[in-house]
């Protein structure tokens, strides 16, 4: 067990040197800072001179080592605009847009499970087809459209759930959180609902077609053969095999919804990451964009971890063959 | 629970399929009985319905399978039209079942100690203690080997065989008054067999369990059951005492059966083959389901068949039995 965990966090920091690479020389193709942050009537030795402050007048390798070193002792620049490091900004906002990501998964899951198994369970009934039509939709519709329709709605019409911003939070562990209060709770839950929609789609026909692979494996028939009650059948033994396909994909998939709360964000002004990534994107800020792309690849290096020992944790047959490695 | 009524008697069994291209007729008018103590050896080629024969005492075929018609009487209930709580006490309980392919029986994801602990607590008030400790018993019963450490155990950590002896403790857990055995023996080696047989004739004698052992090889269930059934087709063609069926069979099919067992007595002689295959159920054509295969053919198989009147409990389903003078 423990050498596969040492391998894989090998991997994981190959890939997050490689992908430090990438970025870095990425963004130093998309654009030159220095046009956008520099008066246009500045002469050539103005300009040279803020390149020179920036660091931007060094060769691309060795700006690139600076950043490596910088890197690694925690800097990853300032920001060009608000002039902060870039990661200090990016980790205030990383609260908010964990939470939003959090919510959006808990829901997914809470939703998408029982659909998929009810429906996997009963697929010839009209729920059944409901469901699948509804998931269709839900991964089809682009997501900024249906968090407009949201607002339009609940906000504007019905009045009922405010449009924008995290309302009230209160600190958890020194973190401020809005979904312990009510206020907070109510400005979460249509982004959340609108971040979800597209993972809950995924959940509910990952569970679907788990479930009825699943139900027809003589496993299940031997549990109906030993007199256990449908219940029992359904919640234990055909879910904790459902489970398997589930939560890979769910923490693989976890990434892609901090990636996906870009969009919400923008839409309702939730005061996260992904508002500030397209911000600075507008801006070319490049320290804030390199240092987003750097969290976000590591979280997505985490995420997969984390998923590949949890894995091992629901699949017996996986922690053998580890043990073997 | 009347001492002379069999433990099962079931009675023109029908359980057909309906599938979109027609209705398959698994199962067709079948009838046997088990007593107390007593093997009935259920015998036929692949695809000839036991499994489904099996299933559907125990109410477990699936759509598009239904039991259409017949009586199955457990303990002289009428168990097939029993209501779904009904036949959940029974299951696992009083009728237990031990799967065909022993690999796919055990669901992966659990331990082995909890497959057969919810066996107990399914249908009986004890405490989870009491529980392990009739699962490890169980495991001990069947032979396997430290059983308290390998209830700990995953079923891909068990061989094949193993894996089969952990379905037969299962089975036995709630000392069960009727047990379906479907080829419990053929993925185990012979030795093991063997030893499975001899203890599967043991807790019938010793604990009074009717047993219906499934096979599609007459050479297992010859030493081990008391009468047999065999099937071609999803119906009876030939039912008696085992020794009866084995030393003069009559149907051209138990013939061919018999014929294809390597035997002491006929070494030297080339074993029978019974040309063509088992046909497919789907729209089965009228008159004998064997005739395709049959060298006794003629034209009178092209009625049906009906079985014979069971004389001496020896019944069978031909125009043209091959009564020896003497027989
Ligand atoms: N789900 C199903 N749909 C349609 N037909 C089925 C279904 N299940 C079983 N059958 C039919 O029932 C027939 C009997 O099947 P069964 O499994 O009882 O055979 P068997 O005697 O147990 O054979 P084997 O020795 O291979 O286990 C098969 O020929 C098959 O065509
Ligand atoms: S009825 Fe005719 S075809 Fe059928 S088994 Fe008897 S002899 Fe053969
Ligand atoms: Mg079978």
């Amino acid at each position: 067990m423990s050498v596969f965990v040492i391998r894989r966090l090998m991997q994981s920091i190959a890939v997050v040197a490689v992908m430090s690479f990438i970025v870095f020389f990425g963004i130093h193709i998309v654009g030159d800072p220095v046009d956008m942050l520099i008066n246009p009537e500045a002469d050539q030795a103005d300009i040279e001179a803020a390149m020179h402050a920036l660091g931007l007048d060094r060769p691309a390798h060795e700006q690139y080592w600076y950043f490596l070193v910088n890197a690694f002792k925690g800097d990853l620049g300032r920001s060009f605009i608000f002039g902060e490091p870039a990661l200090q900004l990016i980790v205030q906002r990383m609260p908010a847009t964990l939470e939003l990501a959090f919510a959006a998964l808990f829901l997914s899951v809470l939703i998408g499970i029982p659909l998929g198994v009810y429906s996997g369970l009963h697929p010839d009934t009209l729920a059944s087809k409901t469901i699948m039509s509804g998931s269709i939709l839900g991964f089809s519709l682009p997501t900024f459209w249906v968090g407009l329709m949201m607002i339009m709605v609940f906000a504007v019409i019905l009045g009922w759930l405010p449009s924008t911003g995290r309302g009230e939070t209160v600190p958890l562990f020194g973190i401020p959180v809005s979904f312990l209060t009510l206020d907070g709770l109510s400005h979460l839950l249509m982004p959340a609902v609108n971040l979800a929609l597209f993972k809950m789609s995924l959940v509910t026909r990952l569970a679907r077609a788990g479930t009825r692979e699943v139900v027809h494996q003589d496993y299940i028939k031997f549990a109906r053969a030993k007199g256990l009650s449908p219940r029992r059948v359904v919640l234990v033994h055909v879910l904790k095999n459902i489970m398997i396909p589930v939560v890979t994909v769910i923490g693989l998939e976890f990434g892609g919804l901090i990636a996906f709360s870009v969009v919400t964000e923008s839409v309702f002004a939730w005061p996260g990451m992904g508002k500030l990534i397209i911000e600075s994107i507008q801006n070319l800020d490049r320290p804030v964009i390199v240092a987003y792309l750097m969290i976000t690849v590591l979280m997505f290096v985490t995420i997969n971890l984390v998923v590949d020992v949890l894995y091992s944790v629901l699949d017996p047959r996986v922690r053998l063959q580890d043990i073997r490695a | 629970m009347g001492s002379n009524a069999p433990t099962l008697r079931v009675e023109d069994l029908k359980t057909h399929f309906f599938t979109k291209a027609g209705v398959v007729k698994a199962v067709d008018n079948v009838s046997f009985s088990v007593d107390r103590a007593q093997i009935l050896g259920l015998v036929g080629e692949s695809g000839s319905g036991k499994t489904v024969t099996g299933f559907s005492i125990l109410g477990l075929v699936d759509a598009p399978g239904r039991v259409v018609g017949g009586r199955i009487e457990f303990n002289g209930e009428d168990i097939a039209n029993a209501d779904e709580g009904r036949m959940q006490t029974l299951r696992g309980n009083r009728i237990a079942m031990i799967f065909q392919d022993p690999m796919m029986t055990l669901n992966p994801v659990l331990r082995v100690e909890t497959q057969m602990m919810e066996t107990v607590l399914a249908h009986q008030k004890v405490d989870r203690k009491t529980a392990r400790q009739r699962a490890r018993d169980a495991l001990g019963q069947v032979g396997i080997p430290s059983p308290d450490e390998r209830l700990a155990a995953y079923p891909h950590q068990f061989s094949g065989g193993m894996r089969q002896r952990v379905a037969i403790a299962i089975a036995l857990l709630n000392d069960p008054d009727l047990i379906i055995a479907d080829e419990p023996t053929t993925a185990l080696d012979v030795t093991i067999q063997a030893q499975i047989l001899f203890e599967a004739q043991k807790l019938c004698r010793e604990r009074g369990t009717a047993m219906i052992w499934i096979t599609h090889d007459l050479a297992v269930i010859a030493g081990l059951a008391d009468k047999v059934c065999v099937m071609y087709a999803g119906r009876i063609v030939e039912a008696g005492a085992i020794d009866e069926v084995l030393d003069h069979p009559v149907h051209p099919y138990t013939r061919g059966l018999i014929g294809s067992v390597p035997s002491r007595n006929r070494r030297g002689v080339p074993l029978y083959q019974i040309p063509g295959m088992t046909p497919a159920l789907l729209n089965l054509p009228p008159g004998c389901a064997f005739r395709e295969r049959c060298p006794q053919a003629d034209g009178a198989c092209m009625a049906e068949p009906g079985l014979s009147v069971p004389f001496d409990g020896r019944a069978v389903r031909c125009f043209h039995p091959h009564l020896e003078a003497g027989a």
